[in-house]
């Protein structure tokens, strides 16, 4: 059985002093033990940025490749390897810019990979420029004036691309976020997840409502099956209207709504979503969506295994002999 | 079976043309399926719009096949036709100025009406005004004739029966030049019989009136016999370059005992090896339809890093999205193969077209100092061979290796005699299974001293876990380094080993029957056809010369500048501006001269020929 320590490479961690990827660091080298999962059969594959380093710090195998491109890369590794467990680890620049593409069409063909997105609002290994996540009229190096472009809710993007799994974790809640960890590892196929991740050098406080809620005041946790109510006091709950969208209703409501993750149209966590601290005054976290779907890599795989069944494995001279052929001698 | 007197010729170019929707393509690739079986030699060129259907009887659609068989070995698809079928005024328009005069010219003389001849910008009917004058025209009404013979079969609209008369011309010509049309039928049943029978009959019916046709007709006083060519012992079938290349990647897959994952988007002219290898998946093959050119040969990435034999295949347009994403598989060290089916650009060019414009940037096309193997085919069949080879050098060196072909080699086809499976060469690799440092540590950037590759150990094996990426190594042990000796250490090295692959290549051959030329001709790639045709004519024409084609590009032949430095002058033709000509003067200092066409068509023997008489008389 292996321990927290096997996780750790002896490489020296290079983030800053009080980033939140330390954090979520820690609560991956200590969950993995728990997954049973040898450490030679997991693969981090990530691209470029500051979450991208996290693969040099877990002593698995791991592949720290190009702007955008680990859901692609990833996803030949988890077609061609089904035997191995594939995790992404990806920020808001990364996944949502630069490699939007990527991300959502893994997110669409369901590949057996779970893509954690490390969202902190900003690019960070650039110094300081507004990412695909900052709000409108955000001021940073490029954005002197204030930025003009809509921000990404990176979850209802997910879910838009249909992605069979679709959470959100804050790095600070390191048992809200083994939660999560847990229910991305178990589901097969794409799992995605939003992790809130402070920048203490050029976006810091960005996730202070959740992060430095203790009481719960701000923090919706949303738990498959039962009653979505929150508040200091649980006093508050959410309801869906007619139109399918939700706002905020009192707990004592009787439609307040009650949370089921496996819900399978994408409507009802596509509409949870929309749920803001800007709208709202909450934030859910925890899974919103977690249904069953083919998984790319075994539909591939029963392919090949059923062509082998119909056409016998595949013999090279008769390939080559194939169509019609004439002899001259 | 022929009433009529037969001529004997020894070789034959006939070019079909027609509208996009008239079925050219499949009318010619079954005369040279036909044609194959009667043991001539073919070469073939296929020369299509990028538009699927431009409209109806228009210029910029007119889709043609040309072929050419002989009685000996050919090494082109010809300069020019002998024969030209043209089923409507735009066909006749776009090609007729390629026929010498005297040549043979069938027309579809139903198509010569009002609309179609004003579509095709023609003032007067050309078959009345006597601008055709120099040929021999045969003008039948061949829809006519194709609809009569059809007005029995059931199930089939008046359209469809049109549709049917490049079979009709077909099974003319199988007539004229003494070709079977058994096999043909047999297609058509294979193709229409399950889904639509009366398809198939309507098919087969129109072909055989066709051929009846010219038995009976007056228009047509002799019949043509073209006898088999004297070639190499063995069994043969007819080949197109991204066929042979598809099942040349798969050989390579069994030959490595690798599982072959091939990561695609579709483009033009490269879709055919996807499509192709999608149908191999009793092979094992896994084939990844991307989302892009990007992600096409990251997947591959991600499939090597696991083990997988990692392919991507693509046009121009693609490969340099590709770029990034190969100067990563340089990093890494871990192999791969990218097919370059070259076609006419820049940007999106004419894409049906071929042109060797990719050269430079197959070489070059990256950020910093990142050194990649170069392959070039020389003809469809050798797409095959080249496959392997690339294959061979990506796994036993761990680098990403460049595989070039074109939009005609892709699509032209010839005969090609079939390898024995069992002399194939072993291109089997080993993986890394225990660690390699001194105090059981794994150095994943530790080099074989003689092929200067790194171990390739795949995510499963004990032991050997490591992270890799586009970040510096350290050498030996792969870990980030900033360190300024280092990096000038890893980038020697990466030099060096790809520069080492020269001694793992065969020497540049030449071709100098008589020892005796001064003037020595470089080829490479998919010119190879035209410039030995234009050789063997301006000897014919008694000027010594001297043959060298390139497969491979980076590194050269070790022996490539002796080579070059023995003969007083050398010419390079190339279907781009100068890009080998470049390279070889400034790497072997020598004052070669270019021969450069980009038409978006092979170069023609012909004029190749000249150009090297020309040399040879200064």
């Amino acid at each position: 059985m292996s321990t927290m320590k096997d996780f750790k490479t002896d490489q020296e961690v290079r983030w800053c002093p009080g980033c939140g990827d330390y954090a979520i660091l820690a609560a991956m080298q200590s969950f993995m033990p728990e997954l049973g999962i040898e450490r030679e059969n997991t693969v981090f594959v990530s691209g470029i940025g500051c979450a991208a380093r996290f693969p040099y710090y877990m002593n698995t195998y791991g592949m720290h490749s190009i702007h955008g491109r680990a859901p692609a890369i990833a996803t030949g590794l988890a077609t061609s390897r089904p035997d191995l467990s594939v995790w992404v680890v990806t920020g808001d620049g990364d996944a949502l810019s630069i490699g939007g593409n990527h991300l959502i069409h893994a997110l669409r063909r369901n590949v057996n990979i779970k893509i954690l997105l490390f969202n902190n609002k900003i690019y960070g290994l650039t110094k300081g420029q507004y990412s695909p996540t900052s709000e409108l009229g955000k001021v940073t190096k490029s954005t002197p004036m204030g930025s003009l472009d809509w921000p990404f809710n990176p979850l209802s993007l997910a879910i838009g691309a249909e992605a069979t799994f679709v959470a959100r974790a804050i790095d600070t809640d390191k048992s809200g976020m083994t939660d999560v960890l847990r229910a991305a590892a178990a589901h097969r196929g794409a799992a995605f997840v939003e992790i809130f991740q402070n920048c203490p050098i050029f976006n810091d406080d960005a996730w202070d409502f959740v992060r430095d809620d203790k009481e719960g005041v701000n923090r919706i946790a949303l738990r498959d099956g039962e009653p979505i109510l929150w508040g200091a006091d649980h006093e508050k709950g959410l309801r869906q209207r007619a139109d399918g969208s939700i706002e905020v209703c009192a707990a004592s409501d009787p439609d307040v709504l009650v949370h089921n993750a496996s819900h399978p149209t994408p409507s009802l966590a596509f509409a949870l979503s929309r749920v803001t601290q800007e709208r709202d005054n909450g934030t859910p976290v925890g899974v919103f969506r977690n249904v069953e779907r083919p998984v790319y890599d075994d539909l591939m795989s029963e392919q090949l295994a059923t062509a082998v069944e119909k056409r016998g494995s595949g013999d090279l001279a008769a390939l080559l002999h194939s169509g019609e052929t004439w002899t001259i001698s | 079976m022929a009433s009529k007197p037969v001529e004997q010729l020894s070789q034959v170019i006939v070019r079909f043309a027609g509208d996009s929707g008239d079925g050219m393509q499949l009318t010619g690739s079954q005369f040279t399926s036909e044609t194959a079986l009667l043991g001539n030699d073919i070469s073939t060129l296929p020369d299509f719009p990028a538009e699927i259907r431009a409209p109806a009887g228009s210029l910029p659609g007119v889709s043609g096949f040309q072929l050419h068989f002989a009685d000996h070995d050919i090494l082109t698809p010809g300069d020019a036709p002998n024969v030209l079928v043209a089923m409507n005024p735009a066909a006749l328009k776009t090609n007729v100025k390629d026929l010498p005069k005297g040549g043979t010219l069938i027309v579809d003389a139903d198509a010569f009406k009002d609309r179609n001849l004003q579509k095709a910008g023609y003032a007067a009917n050309p078959l009345e005004d006597g601008s055709l004058e120099e040929y021999q025209v045969h003008a039948v009404p061949l829809t006519t004739l194709t609809v009569g013979a059809l007005k029995d079969v059931e199930g089939v609209t008046s359209r469809e029966a049109e549709r049917s008369k490049n079979m009709f011309a077909l099974g003319l010509m199988s007539w004229l030049y003494g070709r079977p049309i058994e096999p043909t039928i047999e297609f058509l049943n294979a193709k229409f019989a399950a889904k639509r029978p009366e398809i198939a009959e309507a098919n087969i019916k129109a072909l055989q009136a066709g051929f009846a046709f010219g038995e009976t007709t007056e228009t047509f006083a002799v019949t043509y016999e073209i006898k088999p060519a004297k070639l190499e012992p063995g069994t043969y079938r007819n080949i197109t370059g991204n066929q042979a290349l598809s099942m040349g990647l798969v050989a390579a897959s069994k030959l490595s005992g690798l599982p072959l994952f091939l990561g695609a988007y579709p483009i033009t002219p490269a879709s055919a090896i996807l499509e192709e290898l999608a149908g191999y998946k009793h092979f094992g093959v896994r084939t990844f339809q991307a989302e892009d050119e990007i992600a096409a040969a990251g997947a591959a990435v991600g499939a090597a890093f696991g083990g997988m034999l990692g392919i991507t295949t693509s046009a121009g347009p693609g490969v340099v999205l590709k770029a990034e994403t190969i100067g990563l598989a340089i990093q890494l060290e871990l192999p791969l193969v990218i097919c370059d089916i070259q076609r006419a650009g820049p940007s999106t060019g004419m894409p049906t077209k071929p042109e060797q414009g990719d050269l430079l940037m197959v070489l070059f096309g990256r950020n910093g100092e990142s050194p990649v193997p170069v392959i070039a085919a020389s003809s469809p069949s050798d797409c095959f061979d080249a496959a392997i080879e690339a294959c061979r050098i990506a796994l036993k060196y761990r680098t990403p290796v460049y595989l070039l072909s074109d939009a005609y080699l892709a699509n032209g086809s010839e005969p090609w005699l079939l390898p024995d499976v069992d002399q194939l060469p072993d291109i089997s690799t080993t993986f890394a299974t225990e660690a390699n440092g001194e105090d059981g540590t794994f150095l994943p950037y530790l080099r074989d001293e003689q092929t200067l590759a790194r171990p390739w150990a795949l995510p499963g094996t004990k032991g050997l876990e490591h992270r890799i990426g586009g970040l510096e190594k350290a050498d030996r042990t792969g870990n980030i380094s900033y360190d300024p000796e280092n990096h000038d250490l890893m980038t020697r090295l990466r030099a060096q080993k790809v520069a080492g692959i020269a001694s793992d290549v065969p020497e540049l051959e030449v071709d100098d029957p008589d020892g005796d030329a001064k003037v020595l001709v470089l080829g490479w790639g998919g010119t190879f056809g035209p410039i030995a045709a234009g050789v063997r004519r301006a000897r014919k024409n008694g000027r010594p010369v001297a043959h060298a084609h390139l497969r491979y590009l980076n590194p050269f032949p070790r022996n490539t500048g002796d080579v070059l430095r023995r003969y007083e002058k050398v010419l390079i033709p190339e279907m781009n501006l100068g890009q080998l000509l470049k390279l070889v003067r400034a790497e072997f200092l020598v004052d070669a001269v270019g021969y450069n066409r980009v038409r978006g068509v092979p170069l023609r023997a012909s004029e190749v020929a000249e150009a090297i008489e020309a040399m040879v008389d200064q």
